[in-house]
Protein backbone atom coordinates (compact mmCIF):
# COMPACT_ATOMS: atom_id res chain seq x y z
CA UNK A 1 0.00 0.00 0.00
CA UNK A 2 2.87 2.30 0.94
CA UNK A 3 4.10 2.66 -2.64
CA UNK A 4 0.68 5.13 -3.33
CA UNK A 5 2.02 7.39 -1.41
CA UNK A 6 5.65 7.17 -2.60
CA UNK A 7 3.95 8.15 -6.11
CA UNK A 8 6.07 11.24 -7.56
CA UNK A 9 2.45 12.52 -9.00
CA UNK A 10 1.24 12.66 -5.17
CA UNK A 11 4.63 13.26 -3.76
CA UNK A 12 3.48 16.89 -3.39
CA UNK A 13 -0.28 16.16 -1.91
CA UNK A 14 1.12 13.59 0.18
CA UNK A 15 3.51 16.43 2.43
CA UNK A 16 0.73 19.10 2.13
CA UNK A 17 -2.06 16.94 4.16
CA UNK A 18 0.49 14.48 5.80
CA UNK A 19 -1.63 14.97 9.03
CA UNK A 20 -4.26 13.32 6.90
CA UNK A 21 -2.26 10.53 5.83
CA UNK A 22 -1.26 8.57 9.31
CA UNK A 23 -6.10 8.39 9.26
CA UNK A 24 -5.86 7.38 5.62
CA UNK A 25 -3.30 5.16 5.85
CA UNK A 26 -4.49 3.30 8.73
CA UNK A 27 -7.92 3.06 7.51
CA UNK A 28 -6.62 1.71 4.16
CA UNK A 29 -4.85 -0.60 5.56
CA UNK A 30 -7.57 -2.02 7.56
CA UNK A 31 -9.35 -2.30 4.24
CA UNK A 32 -6.84 -3.91 2.14
CA UNK A 33 -6.19 -6.15 4.90
CA UNK A 34 -10.19 -6.86 5.41
CA UNK A 35 -10.12 -7.39 1.40
CA UNK A 36 -6.96 -9.34 1.44
CA UNK A 37 -8.78 -11.40 4.47
CA UNK A 38 -11.94 -11.46 1.90
CA UNK A 39 -9.88 -12.62 -1.34
CA UNK A 40 -8.50 -15.63 0.66
CA UNK A 41 -11.32 -17.28 1.92
CA UNK A 42 -12.89 -16.59 -1.48
CA UNK A 43 -9.96 -17.95 -3.47
CA UNK A 44 -10.49 -21.37 -2.54
CA UNK A 45 -13.36 -21.85 -1.71
CA UNK A 46 -15.32 -24.75 -2.12
CA UNK A 47 -19.32 -25.37 -1.32
CA UNK A 48 -21.83 -28.07 -2.32
CA UNK A 49 -25.31 -27.98 -2.63
CA UNK A 50 -28.49 -30.45 -2.89
CA UNK A 51 -26.09 -32.38 -5.19
CA UNK A 52 -27.39 -35.16 -6.11
CA UNK A 53 -25.94 -38.45 -8.47
CA UNK A 54 -27.14 -40.83 -10.07
CA UNK A 55 -25.16 -43.58 -12.41
CA UNK A 56 -28.17 -45.16 -14.32
CA UNK A 57 -30.91 -45.32 -12.00
CA UNK A 58 -28.95 -46.01 -9.29
CA UNK A 59 -28.72 -43.10 -6.27
CA UNK A 60 -25.19 -42.37 -5.49
CA UNK A 61 -24.91 -39.51 -3.36
CA UNK A 62 -28.04 -37.66 -2.03
CA UNK A 63 -28.25 -34.65 -0.90
CA UNK A 64 -25.00 -33.36 -0.20
CA UNK A 65 -24.66 -30.04 1.64
CA UNK A 66 -21.43 -29.24 2.43
CA UNK A 67 -18.73 -26.32 3.01
CA UNK A 68 -15.19 -27.64 2.76
CA UNK A 69 -12.70 -25.00 4.84
CA UNK A 70 -9.82 -23.01 3.53
CA UNK A 71 -6.17 -24.41 3.98
CA UNK A 72 -7.32 -26.98 5.78
CA UNK A 73 -7.27 -30.57 5.89
CA UNK A 74 -10.48 -32.38 5.38
CA UNK A 75 -11.18 -35.64 5.48
CA UNK A 76 -14.00 -37.57 4.42
CA UNK A 77 -14.27 -40.92 6.15
CA UNK A 78 -16.91 -43.87 5.77
CA UNK A 79 -17.18 -47.32 5.38
CA UNK A 80 -16.75 -48.18 1.39
CA UNK A 81 -19.51 -47.83 -0.62
CA UNK A 82 -20.76 -44.94 0.96
CA UNK A 83 -19.76 -42.29 -1.85
CA UNK A 84 -16.83 -40.69 -0.94
CA UNK A 85 -14.87 -41.51 -4.01
CA UNK A 86 -17.64 -40.45 -6.44
CA UNK A 87 -18.09 -37.34 -3.98
CA UNK A 88 -14.29 -36.47 -4.41
CA UNK A 89 -14.59 -37.34 -8.45
CA UNK A 90 -17.18 -35.19 -8.26
CA UNK A 91 -15.28 -31.82 -7.46
CA UNK A 92 -12.91 -31.68 -10.36
CA UNK A 93 -15.44 -33.65 -12.61
CA UNK A 94 -13.54 -36.85 -13.65
CA UNK A 95 -17.20 -38.76 -12.54
CA UNK A 96 -18.13 -36.86 -16.43
CA UNK A 97 -16.81 -39.98 -17.91
CA UNK A 98 -18.67 -42.47 -16.06
CA UNK A 99 -21.72 -44.37 -18.29
CA UNK A 100 -25.16 -42.64 -17.55
CA UNK A 101 -23.71 -40.16 -15.29
CA UNK A 102 -26.58 -37.71 -14.03
CA UNK A 103 -26.02 -34.56 -11.75
CA UNK A 104 -28.32 -32.47 -9.99
CA UNK A 105 -27.33 -29.54 -7.56
CA UNK A 106 -24.26 -27.49 -7.58
CA UNK A 107 -20.88 -27.28 -6.63
CA UNK A 108 -19.24 -23.69 -6.02
CA UNK A 109 -15.28 -22.91 -6.49
CA UNK A 110 -14.54 -19.66 -6.55
CA UNK A 111 -18.31 -19.35 -6.81
CA UNK A 112 -18.63 -20.54 -10.37
CA UNK A 113 -20.81 -23.16 -10.45
CA UNK A 114 -18.52 -26.18 -12.18
CA UNK A 115 -21.24 -28.19 -13.71
CA UNK A 116 -22.14 -24.40 -15.40
CA UNK A 117 -21.89 -24.74 -18.99
CA UNK A 118 -19.87 -21.96 -19.15
CA UNK A 119 -17.30 -23.05 -17.39
CA UNK A 120 -13.88 -24.47 -18.39
CA UNK A 121 -13.19 -28.18 -17.25
CA UNK A 122 -9.86 -28.06 -18.04
CA UNK A 123 -9.62 -24.92 -15.66
CA UNK A 124 -11.61 -26.43 -12.73
CA UNK A 125 -9.15 -29.39 -13.02
CA UNK A 126 -6.05 -27.34 -13.25
CA UNK A 127 -7.32 -25.96 -9.70
CA UNK A 128 -7.53 -29.26 -8.14
CA UNK A 129 -4.46 -31.73 -8.18
CA UNK A 130 -5.43 -35.38 -7.98
CA UNK A 131 -3.41 -37.84 -5.95
CA UNK A 132 -5.12 -41.09 -6.95
CA UNK A 133 -5.08 -44.37 -4.69
CA UNK A 134 -2.21 -46.36 -6.45
CA UNK A 135 0.28 -43.77 -7.32
CA UNK A 136 0.33 -43.62 -11.40
CA UNK A 137 3.19 -41.45 -12.73
CA UNK A 138 2.87 -40.95 -16.10
CA UNK A 139 5.15 -42.68 -18.84
CA UNK A 140 7.61 -40.45 -18.90
CA UNK A 141 10.99 -39.09 -17.10
CA UNK A 142 10.93 -37.73 -13.36
CA UNK A 143 11.70 -34.31 -15.39
CA UNK A 144 9.15 -34.47 -17.33
CA UNK A 145 6.36 -36.21 -15.42
CA UNK A 146 6.61 -32.92 -13.46
CA UNK A 147 7.25 -30.53 -16.68
CA UNK A 148 4.31 -32.16 -18.76
CA UNK A 149 1.56 -30.18 -16.72
CA UNK A 150 3.53 -27.15 -16.91
CA UNK A 151 3.87 -27.31 -20.57
CA UNK A 152 0.88 -28.15 -21.47
CA UNK A 153 0.03 -24.97 -19.73
CA UNK A 154 2.17 -23.21 -22.25
CA UNK A 155 5.25 -22.74 -20.01
CA UNK A 156 7.98 -23.75 -22.54
CA UNK A 157 11.07 -21.49 -20.88
CA UNK A 158 13.63 -24.64 -20.24
CA UNK A 159 15.43 -22.01 -17.31
CA UNK A 160 11.98 -21.70 -15.75
CA UNK A 161 10.31 -25.25 -16.30
CA UNK A 162 13.90 -26.39 -14.48
CA UNK A 163 12.83 -24.16 -11.33
CA UNK A 164 9.51 -25.34 -11.05
CA UNK A 165 10.56 -29.22 -11.06
CA UNK A 166 13.72 -28.78 -8.53
CA UNK A 167 10.79 -26.44 -6.27
CA UNK A 168 8.27 -29.08 -6.90
CA UNK A 169 10.28 -31.90 -5.88
CA UNK A 170 12.26 -30.20 -3.06
CA UNK A 171 8.39 -29.47 -1.40
CA UNK A 172 7.56 -33.13 -1.58
CA UNK A 173 11.24 -33.73 0.08
CA UNK A 174 11.92 -35.75 -2.77
CA UNK A 175 14.57 -33.55 -5.24
CA UNK A 176 17.63 -35.17 -2.76
CA UNK A 177 16.33 -38.70 -3.54
CA UNK A 178 16.39 -38.03 -7.64
CA UNK A 179 18.55 -34.85 -8.69
CA UNK A 180 20.65 -37.10 -10.05
CA UNK A 181 18.50 -39.03 -12.31
CA UNK A 182 15.77 -36.52 -13.32
CA UNK A 183 15.81 -38.49 -16.61
CA UNK A 184 15.47 -42.02 -15.49
CA UNK A 185 11.89 -43.39 -15.99
CA UNK A 186 9.37 -42.38 -13.41
CA UNK A 187 8.59 -46.23 -13.07
CA UNK A 188 12.17 -46.82 -11.96
CA UNK A 189 11.32 -45.47 -8.86
CA UNK A 190 9.87 -47.01 -5.49
CA UNK A 191 6.12 -47.02 -4.93
CA UNK A 192 6.13 -44.94 -1.75
CA UNK A 193 9.30 -42.29 -4.79
CA UNK A 194 6.38 -41.98 -7.30
CA UNK A 195 3.66 -41.15 -4.76
CA UNK A 196 5.31 -37.84 -3.93
CA UNK A 197 6.84 -37.60 -7.81
CA UNK A 198 2.60 -37.80 -8.42
CA UNK A 199 2.13 -35.09 -5.73
CA UNK A 200 5.04 -33.01 -7.02
CA UNK A 201 3.61 -33.25 -10.03
CA UNK A 202 0.01 -31.82 -9.20
CA UNK A 203 1.28 -29.62 -7.36
CA UNK A 204 3.28 -28.21 -10.42
CA UNK A 205 0.18 -26.83 -12.22
CA UNK A 206 -0.22 -24.57 -9.22
CA UNK A 207 -3.95 -25.93 -8.06
CA UNK A 208 -5.48 -24.84 -4.86
CA UNK A 209 -7.16 -28.25 -3.49
CA UNK A 210 -5.53 -30.73 -3.52
CA UNK A 211 -7.92 -34.02 -3.71
CA UNK A 212 -6.45 -37.26 -2.45
CA UNK A 213 -8.33 -40.66 -3.01
CA UNK A 214 -7.06 -43.19 -0.50
CA UNK A 215 -3.27 -41.55 -1.30
CA UNK A 216 -1.82 -43.52 1.26
CA UNK A 217 -3.55 -47.17 1.21
CA UNK A 218 -1.17 -48.70 -1.40
CA UNK A 219 2.07 -47.20 0.56
CA UNK A 220 4.38 -48.92 3.11
CA UNK A 221 3.97 -47.30 6.36
CA UNK A 222 6.80 -45.36 6.56
CA UNK A 223 5.97 -43.84 3.23
CA UNK A 224 2.41 -42.87 3.84
CA UNK A 225 3.87 -41.28 7.17
CA UNK A 226 5.58 -39.31 5.37
CA UNK A 227 3.15 -38.35 2.62
CA UNK A 228 1.07 -37.67 5.79
CA UNK A 229 3.15 -35.04 7.10
CA UNK A 230 3.34 -33.33 3.51
CA UNK A 231 -0.07 -32.97 3.52
CA UNK A 232 0.24 -31.31 7.37
CA UNK A 233 3.05 -29.29 5.64
CA UNK A 234 0.93 -28.51 2.53
CA UNK A 235 -1.65 -27.20 4.22
CA UNK A 236 -0.52 -23.77 4.91
CA UNK A 237 -0.85 -22.76 0.75
CA UNK A 238 -3.72 -25.79 -0.18
CA UNK A 239 -6.68 -26.84 0.84
CA UNK A 240 -6.66 -30.61 0.87
CA UNK A 241 -9.70 -32.88 0.49
CA UNK A 242 -8.68 -36.42 1.52
CA UNK A 243 -10.61 -39.46 1.47
CA UNK A 244 -9.83 -41.72 3.82
CA UNK A 245 -10.67 -45.72 5.00
CA UNK A 246 -7.99 -45.34 8.14
CA UNK A 247 -9.66 -43.59 10.37
CA UNK A 248 -6.43 -43.56 12.34
CA UNK A 249 -5.60 -41.52 9.57
CA UNK A 250 -8.16 -38.78 9.63
CA UNK A 251 -7.53 -38.88 13.76
CA UNK A 252 -3.53 -37.96 13.20
CA UNK A 253 -4.41 -35.39 10.47
CA UNK A 254 -7.85 -33.85 10.01
CA UNK A 255 -8.92 -30.34 10.77
CA UNK A 256 -12.43 -31.41 9.68
CA UNK A 257 -14.27 -34.15 8.91
CA UNK A 258 -17.47 -35.75 6.87
CA UNK A 259 -19.01 -38.80 7.61
CA UNK A 260 -20.86 -40.02 4.66
CA UNK A 261 -23.01 -43.57 4.72
CA UNK A 262 -24.65 -44.77 1.75
CA UNK A 263 -24.77 -41.75 -0.30
CA UNK A 264 -25.58 -39.22 2.82
CA UNK A 265 -23.53 -36.77 4.53
CA UNK A 266 -24.15 -38.04 8.12
CA UNK A 267 -22.21 -35.65 10.08
CA UNK A 268 -19.86 -32.96 9.55
CA UNK A 269 -17.51 -30.62 11.41
CA UNK A 270 -14.35 -29.65 12.96
CA UNK A 271 -12.22 -32.81 13.58
CA UNK A 272 -12.52 -32.74 17.24
CA UNK A 273 -15.84 -32.26 17.69
CA UNK A 274 -16.89 -34.85 15.32
CA UNK A 275 -14.49 -37.69 16.97
CA UNK A 276 -14.53 -36.47 20.33
CA UNK A 277 -18.89 -35.72 20.48
CA UNK A 278 -20.43 -36.76 17.45
CA UNK A 279 -24.29 -35.56 17.38
CA UNK A 280 -25.70 -38.74 15.10
CA UNK A 281 -25.76 -42.22 16.70
CA UNK A 282 -24.33 -43.81 13.05
CA UNK A 283 -20.92 -41.87 13.55
CA UNK A 284 -20.81 -42.65 16.91
CA UNK A 285 -20.85 -46.60 16.50
CA UNK A 286 -18.50 -46.08 13.19
CA UNK A 287 -16.37 -44.15 15.03
CA UNK A 288 -16.06 -46.65 18.42
CA UNK A 289 -14.45 -48.80 15.97
CA UNK A 290 -11.57 -46.51 16.15
CA UNK A 291 -11.31 -45.60 19.69
CA UNK A 292 -11.53 -48.95 21.14
CA UNK B 1 -1.97 -87.49 -6.55
CA UNK B 2 -0.84 -90.36 -8.97
CA UNK B 3 -3.30 -89.57 -11.89
CA UNK B 4 -2.51 -85.70 -11.40
CA UNK B 5 1.65 -86.57 -12.18
CA UNK B 6 0.82 -88.14 -15.74
CA UNK B 7 -1.98 -85.61 -16.59
CA UNK B 8 1.14 -82.93 -16.48
CA UNK B 9 3.41 -84.81 -17.83
CA UNK B 10 0.87 -85.44 -20.74
CA UNK B 11 0.22 -82.36 -21.18
CA UNK B 12 3.63 -80.76 -21.00
CA UNK B 13 4.52 -83.52 -23.47
CA UNK B 14 1.55 -82.13 -25.65
CA UNK B 15 3.27 -78.50 -25.24
CA UNK B 16 6.26 -79.28 -26.35
CA UNK B 17 5.06 -81.59 -29.75
CA UNK B 18 3.28 -78.85 -30.64
CA UNK B 19 6.50 -76.48 -29.99
CA UNK B 20 8.53 -78.76 -32.03
CA UNK B 21 6.59 -79.27 -34.75
CA UNK B 22 6.10 -75.19 -35.50
CA UNK B 23 9.74 -75.07 -35.22
CA UNK B 24 10.13 -77.89 -37.74
CA UNK B 25 8.13 -76.29 -40.13
CA UNK B 26 9.71 -73.08 -39.83
CA UNK B 27 13.14 -75.07 -39.90
CA UNK B 28 12.26 -76.86 -43.12
CA UNK B 29 11.40 -73.98 -45.02
CA UNK B 30 13.78 -71.96 -44.51
CA UNK B 31 16.44 -74.78 -45.29
CA UNK B 32 14.79 -75.53 -48.57
CA UNK B 33 14.76 -71.24 -49.56
CA UNK B 34 18.50 -71.68 -47.72
CA UNK B 35 19.25 -74.82 -49.98
CA UNK B 36 18.44 -73.79 -53.25
CA UNK B 37 18.00 -70.28 -53.11
CA UNK B 38 22.13 -69.31 -51.53
CA UNK B 39 24.04 -70.68 -54.27
CA UNK B 40 22.46 -69.05 -56.32
CA UNK B 41 22.82 -65.72 -54.73
CA UNK B 42 25.55 -63.43 -55.43
CA UNK B 43 26.30 -59.84 -55.89
CA UNK B 44 24.67 -59.17 -59.33
CA UNK B 45 21.26 -60.08 -57.89
CA UNK B 46 21.48 -57.89 -55.20
CA UNK B 47 22.48 -54.82 -57.06
CA UNK B 48 21.46 -55.17 -60.96
CA UNK B 49 18.13 -54.48 -62.71
CA UNK B 50 16.87 -57.34 -65.10
CA UNK B 51 19.32 -57.50 -68.01
CA UNK B 52 17.71 -58.31 -71.24
CA UNK B 53 16.10 -62.07 -70.96
CA UNK B 54 16.90 -62.54 -67.32
CA UNK B 55 13.61 -64.38 -66.65
CA UNK B 56 14.59 -67.11 -69.40
CA UNK B 57 17.80 -67.36 -67.75
CA UNK B 58 19.78 -63.73 -68.47
CA UNK B 59 21.85 -61.58 -66.45
CA UNK B 60 21.27 -58.75 -64.11
CA UNK B 61 19.53 -58.95 -60.68
CA UNK B 62 16.27 -57.96 -58.87
CA UNK B 63 16.84 -54.98 -57.70
CA UNK B 64 14.08 -53.38 -59.57
CA UNK B 65 11.59 -55.69 -57.08
CA UNK B 66 13.90 -54.97 -53.62
CA UNK B 67 13.62 -51.37 -54.08
CA UNK B 68 9.67 -51.42 -54.98
CA UNK B 69 9.13 -53.44 -51.81
CA UNK B 70 10.61 -50.77 -50.32
CA UNK B 71 9.18 -48.09 -51.58
CA UNK B 72 6.02 -50.15 -50.53
CA UNK B 73 6.35 -51.07 -47.67
CA UNK B 74 7.86 -47.84 -46.20
CA UNK B 75 4.97 -46.02 -47.64
CA UNK B 76 2.43 -47.89 -46.58
CA UNK B 77 3.75 -48.28 -42.92
CA UNK B 78 3.95 -44.36 -42.72
CA UNK B 79 0.38 -43.77 -44.31
CA UNK B 80 -1.24 -46.91 -42.49
CA UNK B 81 0.39 -45.33 -39.07
CA UNK B 82 -0.86 -41.50 -39.92
CA UNK B 83 -4.44 -43.30 -40.16
CA UNK B 84 -4.54 -45.97 -37.62
CA UNK B 85 -3.20 -44.08 -35.03
CA UNK B 86 -5.79 -41.64 -35.01
CA UNK B 87 -8.49 -44.22 -35.06
CA UNK B 88 -7.23 -46.13 -31.96
CA UNK B 89 -6.81 -42.83 -30.59
CA UNK B 90 -10.05 -42.04 -31.04
CA UNK B 91 -11.38 -45.76 -30.06
CA UNK B 92 -10.17 -45.82 -26.78
CA UNK B 93 -10.09 -42.15 -25.48
CA UNK B 94 -12.96 -40.76 -27.18
CA UNK B 95 -15.50 -43.23 -26.99
CA UNK B 96 -16.91 -44.49 -23.99
CA UNK B 97 -15.94 -48.08 -22.79
CA UNK B 98 -19.69 -49.97 -23.93
CA UNK B 99 -19.93 -47.47 -27.14
CA UNK B 100 -21.81 -49.15 -29.66
CA UNK B 101 -20.07 -47.17 -32.50
CA UNK B 102 -17.00 -48.52 -31.06
CA UNK B 103 -17.99 -52.05 -31.30
CA UNK B 104 -19.51 -51.87 -34.69
CA UNK B 105 -16.16 -50.31 -35.73
CA UNK B 106 -14.35 -53.28 -33.58
CA UNK B 107 -16.10 -55.28 -35.78
CA UNK B 108 -15.19 -54.02 -39.05
CA UNK B 109 -11.91 -54.33 -38.70
CA UNK B 110 -11.97 -57.70 -37.61
CA UNK B 111 -13.67 -58.63 -41.29
CA UNK B 112 -11.22 -56.43 -43.15
CA UNK B 113 -8.20 -58.20 -41.34
CA UNK B 114 -10.31 -61.73 -43.01
CA UNK B 115 -10.65 -60.10 -46.24
CA UNK B 116 -7.84 -61.54 -48.84
CA UNK B 117 -5.56 -59.09 -50.15
CA UNK B 118 -6.80 -60.16 -53.99
CA UNK B 119 -10.06 -58.60 -52.96
CA UNK B 120 -8.41 -55.40 -51.73
CA UNK B 121 -6.41 -55.15 -54.68
CA UNK B 122 -9.29 -55.78 -57.68
CA UNK B 123 -11.60 -52.97 -55.29
CA UNK B 124 -8.40 -50.57 -55.71
CA UNK B 125 -8.31 -51.63 -59.14
CA UNK B 126 -11.89 -50.25 -59.67
CA UNK B 127 -10.92 -47.31 -57.83
CA UNK B 128 -7.82 -46.45 -59.93
CA UNK B 129 -9.75 -46.77 -63.02
CA UNK B 130 -11.99 -44.52 -61.88
CA UNK B 131 -9.53 -41.76 -61.11
CA UNK B 132 -7.89 -42.77 -64.23
CA UNK B 133 -4.52 -44.12 -62.74
CA UNK B 134 -2.49 -46.73 -64.56
CA UNK B 135 -0.85 -49.72 -62.71
CA UNK B 136 1.80 -47.74 -60.36
CA UNK B 137 3.76 -47.22 -57.34
CA UNK B 138 1.16 -45.16 -55.65
CA UNK B 139 -1.53 -47.72 -56.90
CA UNK B 140 0.42 -49.97 -55.03
CA UNK B 141 0.86 -48.27 -51.92
CA UNK B 142 -2.93 -47.26 -51.52
CA UNK B 143 -3.80 -50.83 -51.57
CA UNK B 144 -0.90 -52.29 -49.42
CA UNK B 145 -2.01 -49.09 -47.10
CA UNK B 146 -5.90 -50.59 -47.01
CA UNK B 147 -4.35 -54.09 -46.35
CA UNK B 148 -2.19 -52.93 -43.58
CA UNK B 149 -4.87 -50.58 -41.61
CA UNK B 150 -6.83 -53.32 -40.31
CA UNK B 151 -4.15 -54.80 -38.78
CA UNK B 152 -2.32 -51.40 -37.42
CA UNK B 153 -5.67 -50.83 -35.73
CA UNK B 154 -6.40 -54.22 -34.59
CA UNK B 155 -3.63 -55.39 -32.84
CA UNK B 156 -2.61 -51.36 -31.79
CA UNK B 157 -6.45 -51.37 -30.49
CA UNK B 158 -5.69 -54.44 -28.30
CA UNK B 159 -2.92 -52.54 -26.40
CA UNK B 160 -4.63 -49.32 -25.99
CA UNK B 161 -7.55 -51.31 -24.39
CA UNK B 162 -5.19 -52.29 -21.35
CA UNK B 163 -4.81 -48.05 -20.83
CA UNK B 164 -4.95 -47.47 -17.02
CA UNK B 165 -7.89 -45.34 -16.16
CA UNK B 166 -6.12 -43.96 -13.58
CA UNK B 167 -3.31 -43.18 -15.82
CA UNK B 168 -5.84 -40.97 -18.29
CA UNK B 169 -7.55 -39.58 -14.99
CA UNK B 170 -4.02 -38.11 -13.68
CA UNK B 171 -3.66 -36.59 -17.04
CA UNK B 172 -7.35 -35.13 -17.30
CA UNK B 173 -6.53 -33.79 -13.24
CA UNK B 174 -3.58 -32.01 -13.93
CA UNK B 175 -5.84 -29.60 -16.83
CA UNK B 176 -5.04 -32.14 -19.59
CA UNK B 177 -7.97 -32.20 -22.55
CA UNK B 178 -8.46 -35.69 -24.18
CA UNK B 179 -6.62 -34.12 -27.15
CA UNK B 180 -3.25 -33.49 -24.90
CA UNK B 181 -3.70 -36.79 -23.41
CA UNK B 182 -2.26 -38.25 -26.73
CA UNK B 183 1.52 -37.80 -25.86
CA UNK B 184 0.76 -39.87 -22.39
CA UNK B 185 -1.12 -42.36 -23.89
CA UNK B 186 1.49 -43.09 -27.37
CA UNK B 187 4.10 -43.42 -24.50
CA UNK B 188 1.70 -46.08 -22.62
CA UNK B 189 1.09 -47.96 -25.92
CA UNK B 190 4.17 -47.68 -27.76
CA UNK B 191 5.06 -51.44 -27.40
CA UNK B 192 1.91 -51.91 -29.13
CA UNK B 193 2.52 -49.63 -31.85
CA UNK B 194 5.91 -51.29 -32.42
CA UNK B 195 4.31 -54.68 -31.95
CA UNK B 196 1.93 -53.42 -34.59
CA UNK B 197 4.19 -52.11 -37.31
CA UNK B 198 6.49 -55.41 -37.89
CA UNK B 199 3.30 -57.27 -38.16
CA UNK B 200 2.42 -54.82 -40.96
CA UNK B 201 5.39 -54.52 -42.60
CA UNK B 202 5.44 -58.48 -42.66
CA UNK B 203 2.34 -58.71 -44.56
CA UNK B 204 2.88 -55.53 -46.58
CA UNK B 205 6.58 -56.87 -48.16
CA UNK B 206 4.85 -60.61 -48.52
CA UNK B 207 1.84 -59.76 -50.21
CA UNK B 208 1.77 -60.68 -53.96
CA UNK B 209 -1.75 -60.40 -54.53
CA UNK B 210 -3.33 -57.05 -53.71
CA UNK B 211 -0.20 -55.03 -56.29
CA UNK B 212 -0.04 -57.53 -58.57
CA UNK B 213 -3.17 -55.22 -61.08
CA UNK B 214 -2.29 -52.00 -59.11
CA UNK B 215 2.03 -52.10 -58.79
CA UNK B 216 2.00 -53.77 -61.77
CA UNK B 217 5.39 -55.31 -62.45
CA UNK B 218 8.16 -53.45 -64.27
CA UNK B 219 12.20 -54.23 -65.21
CA UNK B 220 12.73 -50.55 -64.30
CA UNK B 221 13.06 -48.83 -60.63
CA UNK B 222 10.18 -46.26 -60.16
CA UNK B 223 11.31 -42.63 -60.37
CA UNK B 224 8.16 -41.48 -59.59
CA UNK B 225 4.60 -42.73 -57.57
CA UNK B 226 2.87 -42.67 -61.25
CA UNK B 227 5.33 -45.05 -62.58
CA UNK B 228 4.32 -49.15 -62.14
CA UNK B 229 6.96 -50.66 -59.62
CA UNK B 230 8.07 -54.20 -59.01
CA UNK B 231 7.61 -56.42 -55.60
CA UNK B 232 9.87 -58.89 -54.69
CA UNK B 233 6.87 -61.60 -53.92
CA UNK B 234 5.77 -61.14 -57.83
CA UNK B 235 9.46 -61.08 -59.07
CA UNK B 236 9.36 -64.99 -57.20
CA UNK B 237 6.18 -65.97 -59.05
CA UNK B 238 7.73 -64.73 -62.13
CA UNK B 239 10.95 -66.99 -61.49
CA UNK B 240 9.18 -70.06 -60.04
CA UNK B 241 6.85 -70.29 -63.35
CA UNK B 242 9.84 -70.45 -65.22
CA UNK B 243 10.46 -74.11 -66.51
CA UNK B 244 13.93 -72.92 -66.48
CA UNK B 245 16.17 -74.64 -63.06
CA UNK B 246 18.26 -72.24 -62.87
CA UNK B 247 15.98 -69.07 -63.30
CA UNK B 248 14.02 -71.29 -60.41
CA UNK B 249 16.75 -70.64 -57.84
CA UNK B 250 17.43 -67.60 -58.38
CA UNK B 251 13.70 -67.45 -56.96
CA UNK B 252 14.63 -69.17 -53.90
CA UNK B 253 17.26 -66.55 -53.83
CA UNK B 254 14.85 -63.77 -53.92
CA UNK B 255 12.53 -65.44 -50.86
CA UNK B 256 15.87 -65.46 -49.55
CA UNK B 257 16.43 -61.49 -49.50
CA UNK B 258 13.05 -60.83 -49.01
CA UNK B 259 13.60 -62.93 -45.64
CA UNK B 260 16.35 -61.43 -44.66
CA UNK B 261 14.71 -57.96 -45.30
CA UNK B 262 12.09 -58.59 -42.66
CA UNK B 263 14.57 -59.97 -39.80
CA UNK B 264 16.36 -56.88 -40.30
CA UNK B 265 13.25 -55.01 -40.01
CA UNK B 266 12.07 -56.97 -37.06
CA UNK B 267 15.12 -56.64 -35.18
CA UNK B 268 15.64 -52.87 -35.54
CA UNK B 269 11.82 -52.77 -34.51
CA UNK B 270 12.51 -55.09 -31.74
CA UNK B 271 15.77 -52.20 -30.59
CA UNK B 272 13.40 -49.34 -31.24
CA UNK B 273 10.96 -50.48 -29.35
CA UNK B 274 12.82 -51.21 -25.87
CA UNK B 275 13.84 -47.81 -26.84
CA UNK B 276 10.69 -45.91 -26.67
CA UNK B 277 9.12 -48.74 -24.30
CA UNK B 278 11.64 -47.43 -21.13
CA UNK B 279 9.23 -45.51 -19.67
CA UNK B 280 5.97 -47.37 -19.92
CA UNK B 281 4.52 -48.19 -16.42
Amino acid sequence: MKFLYRNPTRASWAEDYSFLNNDLDKSAKEKLEKDKEGLRIKKSYLKVSDLNIYIHKAHILKNVNIEIPDKKITCIIGPSGCGKSTLLKTFNRLIDDTEGIKYEGSILVDDTDIFDKKTEITDIRKKMGLLSQRPCPLPMSIYDNIAFGCKMHGERNRKKLNEIVEEQLKAVGLWEEVKNRLHAPASKLSIGQQQRLCLARGLAVEPEFILADEATSALDPISSKHIEELFVKLKQDYTIILVTHTLRQALRIADHVIFMYLGEVIEAGPADEVFNNPKQELTRKYLEGAFS
Amino acid sequence: MRLKFIEEKIAKGLMVVASLAVFAFVVNIIYTIFRRGFPALNWEMISQIPAGGYYNGGGGGILNAIIGSLYIVLGSTFLGLLISIPVVFYLNVYLKKDSKLAYVARLAFDVLFGIPSIVYGAFAFTIMIYLGMHTSLGGGILVITLLVIPIFIRSMDEVAQQLPKDLLDSTYALGATKLETIKVVLRQIAPGIATATLLSVGRAIGDAAGVMFTAGFTDSIPTSLGQPAATLPLSVFFQLSSPNADVQDRAYSAALILIFIVLVISILGRLITNHFSKHKI
